[in-house]
């Protein structure tokens, strides 16, 4: 541009005036703006999902000894791990071979094996299970090649687990990176192993993309209680709820390669959450020993009581007269807390499995899911939805939005407005805005402490999802009604 | 600058070497070849750095390095809160680098202030058949759905500069068509070495589409001053705008904390350019510099001592009446921030701290330490150059180890072999720490706290590091059985 170009272009600094934000504040709570704003084909704005390599990550930290490995950038690496430690506030150990411009060019191959033998000396892993993010898969690296010259090559023992998958982030998102790096784990652990006819007698299970700690206990829990030994397929719970006493670990936990390996002799394998386990499921009912069973991620009592009956089926042992008396406690606070949520509308959102359980759960509470969206969804999950919705009079109202995002969510709470939101950190915006409560049983969760110990599935999960809500809602009371109305009884 | 040496009992070139070789010793001959010259014991009278920089990651070491879209994003555009920043390519980027950074905006969200998650979410068929179609839609889209945005940045992640798409041809003809400034930026995350790439590219990008581009409507004045390098983390603009207004100066803009797009444009016409972070934005100083003849100075707002100096400096660039001002300003807060050393360095006299953070604290906020009492033992940077280390040199204590893009399994042993009594680090190694027992405070986003900066954020930062050193929670770590 020349001087005078320059010169010609200069405009004065103009600040909106006041009347004209005042115009737009209040035009974006306007069905006119949400109609154009549902409009939209190309951008997203607040999107609730993430991208595959995230979830990738979280499997492959579900392993004794696992330390995952990024194929690509090491910015995404970062992203990965800091989501993880913000959500959990635990460490998140992870490593990537830090491709570059010169990658981009030649290949990642050279990368790889160099962080191969650097990450294995140093950080001392069992499992390295690598997966890739952006560049490598637009480049089209052939990493079955690259892993297989790795081992030759001596970067690694020629034993060395390096299960591997393509998790490219313009494809699905955090929940398929999931499915697709637990499938390659369990492929590469039973390799050249079959069907042996014996059977470990144990429930492999599978918890899905679950960034809830407490659920995964609470699983473990419920099996004991049952006397049933099993084998936890991505067992994240003390890998990310490790003790502080002093010693830093990297591997403070996860699923013991022997025992996944052996998972292939199972007596059933049941995997839940249908969503971020799909491929991997199909592979176990082809691959695997004993009962293979899909099932919802139990929220609310008509789901967990299903699981119990189903493991008290395959295993021919009766529900334990423990969780007989916790589903009691569980009806009993149902009842009891009936009228703090009945006929309350909530705005729900997050991944298609924690979201069939939210709906479910409030279904089962009387209370009305009444904007349902998912901003990484399908046809498929949008009819299980709607015959969720559908099984109850309080899920007349509901509408399922599928593919929207946050902004889309805004629009809907602030023109149809409901009494709370159920969902993830990212919402709170909208929520702010609509004036009414968020709850955070979804992933992420970065701006309140201890939620991920919480279990939200089965019955411990029915008290604390319930407590958490009604006790919110009386607050609102107390913190809103005039004096007259303050009361010493609730 | 001379500076008196400062020496740590215990510590000597010897002993910080035995240290730095001790934690190679793990490492194959190669990666152990490339590491050693980024982990040195600092040379304080050299005043000039004592390890490499800039260099590329090694592969599979833990690094807490980012990407150029990290530097451009979370960095420079990100803060500017008028604008609308588009994450161009798959949805993760834009995602992870949402609300995470801290730079706080005035305004209303989604009105005249947008910190929120713009992308396009690019999917197979956008890498397949390529974006910039579904670029040109959304920019429309943008504009229409917030009116009052003065801009929009189209910041690319790595795809994008992959696939060939053509963003600035897009970006040209959407501005024309849809009459406000639209800036493409290449920052795609391969690029470079770490977030500075990120850092550099966009400030080219500001140099070339945005500066000079508006200006001023009131008339000028000798005491017009831009405050580069600030981006209001916690609020930390919040604190030291409101002191350069104090000491008689008109901040004009701010780079690019709570920043606004026209008054960035508009800065050729200012003074003085005062950088804070001198990392990420020193180019746009040079630029000035050299096309519009603005002067620029470098100071430092952490910790009473470093503020005083600093705002002496800058009075020898104005006439009586600023100085007079700044004398005035001292004057009031220095008892104030005695009041607060007071209080806090009795808790925290000989406490040691290690730091490792971007691109500036880990040089600037040594001073703030040590007015409490503490002595910082090691210091480092994710991606700063070597004109940084040099400015590091004389801010360090003789001979503590300095550790450039430090790998996770280096800070660990130098942490277990410095016992320092705080880390200064970011969140990817916080909780490793806190779990050795070790109490920590994130030096990025200020832990969720701030400001830092300033006479304001002193008090702040003292209360946040006693907190941090002295709660009872540590003595309970080790159990009684």
């Amino acid at each position: 541009m020349s001087a005078t170009e320059t010169a010609a272009a200069v405009k004065y600094v103009t600040p909106t005036p006041p009347e004209e934000i005042a115009r737009v504040a209040e035009w974006i709570n306007t069905e006119e703006y949400k109609e154009k704003n549902f409009a939209r084909t190309s951008l997203v704005i607040n999107p609730a999902h993430a991208c595959q390599p995230l979830g990738a990550e979280l499997a492959a930290h579900g392993f004794e000894g696992s330390l995952p490995f990024v194929h690509g950038s090491q910015g995404c690496a970062s992203y990965y791990r800091s989501t993880l430690n913000r959500h959990f506030r635990e460490p998140a150990p992870a490593v990537s071979d830090a491709m570059t411009e010169d990658g981009a060019v030649f290949g990642g191959q050279n990368n790889l094996h160099e962080a191969l033998e650097n990450a294995y000396t140093v950080y001392k892993p069992k499992i390295m299970p690598i997966f890739t993010s952006c560049m490598p898969e637009i480049i089209g690296d052939d990493l079955t090649a690259f892993i297989k010259n790795a081992k030759n090559k001596g970067c690694v023992p020629a034993d060395f687990p390096l299960p591997y998958a393509n998790t490219p982030s313009f494809n699905g998102s955090h929940i398929h990176g999931y499915d697709a790096m637990l499938l390659s784990i369990l492929q590469t652990l039973t390799e050249g192993r079959q069907i042996e006819g014996r059977c470990t007698g144990k429930l492999n299970l599978i918890a899905g993309f679950d960034a809830n700690t407490g659920n995964y206990r609470e699983y473990k829990r419920i099996l004991k209680e049952f006397g049933i030994p099993y084998t936890f397929l991505a067992d994240i719970s003390d890998t990310f709820d490790s003790p502080l006493d002093g010693h830093y670990r990297i591997y403070p936990g996860g699923t013991k390669l022997e025992d996944a390996a052996d998972s292939i002799n199972g007596k059933a394998t049941i995997a839940l959450g249908s969503y971020s386990t799909a491929k991997t499921f199909t592979w176990i009912k082809d691959n695997f020993a004993g009962k293979h069973l899909a099932m919802p991620v139990p929220f609310g009592i008509a789901k967990t009581d299903a699981l119990l009956m189903k493991i008290s089926e395959l295993f021919g042992k009766p529900v334990p007269e423990s969780l007989k008396a916790e589903r009691g406690r569980a009806v009993d606070l149902m009842t009891d807390a009936h009228q703090y949520i009945h006929g309350k509308k909530f705005a729900v959102y997050g991944d298609p499995d924690y979201l069939l359980g939210y709906v479910s759960f409030l279904l089962e509470m009387g209370a009305v899911p009444y904007h349902i969206l998912c901003s990484k969804g399908t046809k498929k999950l949008e009819k299980e939805l709607q015959a969720l919705l559908d099984s109850s009079m309080y899920g007349k109202e509901g509408k399922i939005y599928m593919n929207k995002d946050l902004w889309h969510l805004r629009s809907l709470v602030v023109t149809d407005p409901v009494d709370a939101m159920i969902g993830d950190t990212h919402g709170k915006f909208a929520a702010r805005d609509a004036k009414i409560p968020l709850f955070r049983f979804g992933f992420p969760n970065f701006d309140r402490v201890n939620l991920h110990r919480s279990p939200l599935i089965g019955y411990q999960g029915v008290l604390n999802m319930l407590s958490t809500i009604c006790n919110k809602f009386i607050d609102i009371t107390d913190e809103t009604c005039d004096d007259r109305h303050f009361e010493m009884m609730r | 600058m001379s500076h008196e040496i400062k020496t740590v009992e215990g510590i000597t070139k010897e002993s910080t070497q035995e240290m730095i070789d001790k934690a190679l010793e793990i490492y194959p001959e190669k990666g152990k070849k490339k590491r050693a010259p980024h982990l040195a014991p600092n040379d304080q009278a050299s005043g000039s750095a004592c390890v490499k920089s800039n260099r590329k990651t090694v592969p599979g070491l833990m690094s807490a390095r980012g990407c150029a879209y990290a530097g451009a994003k979370g960095v420079v555009w990100g803060p500017i809160r008028d604008m609308v920043h588009v994450s161009h390519g798959p949805v993760g980027c834009g995602w992870y680098s949402w609300g995470t950074r801290r730079n706080l905006m005035s305004g209303i969200t989604g009105v005249d202030s947008f910190a929120m998650q713009f992308t396009s979410d690019f999917q197979e068929k956008d890498i397949v058949y390529g974006g910039d179609k579904k670029l040109k839609t959304l920019l429309e889209e943008a504009h229409d759905l917030f009116p009052l945005a003065k801009g929009i940045s189209v910041l690319s992640e790595c795809p994008v500069g992959l696939i060939g798409d053509d963003i600035n041809s897009v970006a040209k003809q959407s501005s024309k068509d849809l009459d406000i400034p639209i800036i493409p930026c290449n920052c795609e995350g391969f690029r470079g070495v770490s977030q500075s790439l990120g850092h550099h590219i966009s400030n080219d990008t500001i140099r070339d589409h945005i500066i000079g581009t508006r200006e001023f409507a009131e008339p000028e004045s000798p005491y017009d001053v831009a405050l580069i390098g600030e981006y209001n983390i916690g609020g930390d603009a919040w604190s030291t705008k409101p002191l350069l207004e104090e000491c008689g100066l008109n901040v004009k803009a701010v780079w690019t904390g709570d920043g606004e797009l026209e008054n960035i444009a508009a800065t050729h016409t200012v003074k003085l350019n005062i950088i804070h972070c001198y990392r990420s934005m020193n180019y746009m100083c040079k630029v000035m510099e050299e096309k519009y003849g603005i002067p620029w100075i470098e100071l430092n707002f952490f910790g009473p001592t470093k503020i005083r100096e600093s705002l002496r400096k800058l009075g020898e660039l104005f006439d009586d009446s600023i100085k007079e001002k700044i004398e005035a300003v001292i004057a009031k807060y220095d008892p104030q921030m005695q009041a607060v050393i007071e209080e806090y360095k009795p808790r925290l006299d000989g406490k040691t701290v290690m730091l490792y953070v971007g691109g500036l604290r880990p040089r600037h906020t040594i001073n703030a330490y040590e007015d409490l009492g503490m002595t910082c033992v090691g210091s480092g940077y994710e991606f700063a150059h070597g004109d940084d280390y040099d400015r590091t040199a004389s801010e360090m204590p003789e001979a503590t180890v300095v550790y450039d893009d430090v790998s996770e399994y280096e800070f660990e042993q130098f942490a277990d072999a410095l016992k320092p009594d705080l880390i200064g680090s970011g969140i990817k190694e916080k909780y490793l720490f806190q779990k050795m027992g070790i109490p920590f405070r994130q030096m990025h986003s200020w832990d969720y706290s701030g400001p830092y900066h300033g006479y304001k954020g002193f008090p702040t930062f003292a209360r946040d590091i006693d907190m941090a050193i002295n709660s009872p929670t540590w003595s309970l770590v080790k159990a009684p059985f």
